[in-house]
């Protein structure tokens, strides 16, 4: 089954995607994004205080990954 | 090596070095990471464990086309947690430091990092390798990242010349965020993590029912398979609200070849007040399983090759509620600066674990082992910082 769905995923999406460079255009102009440049609209606004909190979660957690930092030792015994 | 993974890798790779070829439209430059200074001080305390220190992270770019960065980072940490009290530890102290740089290359719309982190403990050094390719496109509504990154660790033992261990982890992550609206954004990332070699704690033990007397217990060493596999995907998204206020939210799903499943959600409301304030208030859930080879208590010694006790591989809950409150400071005193802000940031976590005794009462005589009441323990984080931009 795998064999079949892995050609037909890539099949997909690079249909999907020579489709949509073509034909559908952004629809958020430059000029309206005011708002999404205001910095409260930042997913993550204090790079050094998300890596701290991150690491925290990570060490005292079993979950890790797609949380943008973490690493080292941690000092959790 | 698990297959599922491997093969789940590589179906991304396809899917990845598919996308890539297949963008054909781009609009509008990426553009370099702020220039930014931050001093922040950070602590840690709970559990009868205090971590605290510095973390000073500099950023500086060079004809708006390279981007350097460094971080400088230290724990403190002071402990006398349930886990040294059970293994008969007393409390200990050390200092863990970690050095980051980071270079990030702008060309066009594309932007291309390096990064390198040492982090060093009396008994544990970890280098990590970092590379990562970020792409803007489609009228720089969108943004695909792809990262790798390789951290080789050398595990040692306080009072044990003898004992050296070595692991090794690669991480594989592949994320993409999307402008939906003109007040709404959005990302998804995904990230696999490929660990190999020693990989339980050197200090922690699983404990058994003692043959001579029931009522209490007796430690032996825990082992953990040499390898771990896992899978996160977290779904990031944040809207501008009618007012001039944002609401963020995160939900992230995790699992592992370990048998730990999890998931946090987390919601976060941003409140500015005037030009100088900024309020954010937090609430964050987070649970998972246990792992397949843990267990509070065994029968016997050796009872299972593959065992466990560590409570973050038990299951449990953790929830956080936290506020932060940020000043921008007038520019008239610090004019050499663009902008310069002081922050505070305060979060209330609770853990409350459902299979992880408190073998403490035990220890007393209080309650036969396996009988004791479920752990639970509080912490206080805080996150203290001023930030300069330039």
């Amino acid at each position: 089954m795998k064999r079949v769905i892995r050609p037909l995923l890539l099949l997909a999406t690079a249909a999907v995607f020579n489709t949509g460079c073509s034909s559908i255009e952004p629809w958020v102009k430059p000029y309206e994004r005011q708002r999404l440049s205001d910095p409260i609209m930042a997913l993550e606004a204090h790079p050094a205080s998300t890596k701290y909190i991150n690491h925290v979660y990570e060490a005292r957690e079993a979950a890790r990954g797609a949380e943008g930092s973490g690493g080292g030792g941690c000092g959790c015994n | 090596m698990v297959p599922l993974s491997n093969s789940r890798r590589w179906t991304l790779a396809g899917v990845l070095a598919t996308l890539w070829l297949a963008l054909a439209a781009a609009t509008q430059a990426a553009v370099l990471p702020e220039d930014r200074l931050d001093v922040l001080y950070h602590s840690f305390d709970g559990g009868g464990v205090t971590i605290d220190g510095p973390s000073i992270l500099v950023r500086k770019d060079f004809a708006s086309t390279v981007s350097v960065s460094a971080n400088y980072y230290v724990d403190m940490i002071s402990s006398a947690s349930i886990d040294v009290e059970v293994s008969g530890a007393s409390r200990y102290t050390e200092e863990r430091t970690e050095y980051s740089v980071g270079v990030d290359y702008l060309r066009d719309r594309t932007l291309m990092s390096l990064s390198y982190t040492n982090s060093t403990e009396n008994d544990f050094e970890a280098d990590t390798y970092g590379i990562s390719v970020s792409q803007e496109f489609f009228g720089a509504m969108t943004t695909l990242t792809m990262g790798f990154s390789q951290g080789d660790n050398v595990i040692k033992r306080r009072n044990d010349d003898n004992f050296e261990r070595e692991s090794r982890g690669r991480r594989y992550s592949v994320g993409i965020s999307q402008v939906l609206t003109k007040n709404w954004m959005a990302s998804i990332g995904i990230e696999s993590v490929i660990d190999e070699g020693y990989l339980q704690n050197p200090y922690r033990f699983v404990r058994f029912i003692n043959p001579a007397n029931p009522a209490e217990y007796s430690l032996e060493e825990e082992n953990y398979p040499d390898t771990r596999n896992s899978d996160a995907l977290a779904i990031r998204s944040i809207y501008y609200l009618p007012y001039r206020a944002a609401l963020r939210g995160e939900y992230r799903n995790y699992s592992d070849n370990w048998g730990v499943q999890g998931e946090n959600f987390e919601l976060r409301y941003i409140h500015p007040v005037g030009q100088s304030w900024v309020f954010e208030a937090k609430a964050r859930l987070y649970d998972q399983t246990q792992a397949d080879f843990y267990q509070d208590i065994f029968q016997f010694a050796g009872e299972k090759t593959l065992r466990a006790r560590d409570k973050e591989l038990s299951t449990y809950t953790t929830t956080s509620l936290g506020i932060g409150i940020s000043y921008q400071i007038r520019s008239s005193y610090l004019s050499v600066f663009d902008k310069s802000t002081i922050n505070l940031f305060w979060d209330f976590m609770q853990f409350d674990y459902d299979n992880f005794r408190d073998a403490r009462e035990s220890l007393n005589g209080d309650v036969p082992a396996g009988q004791e009441s479920m752990y639970n323990f509080d912490a206080n984080v805080i996150r203290f910082f001023i930030s300069f931009w330039y």
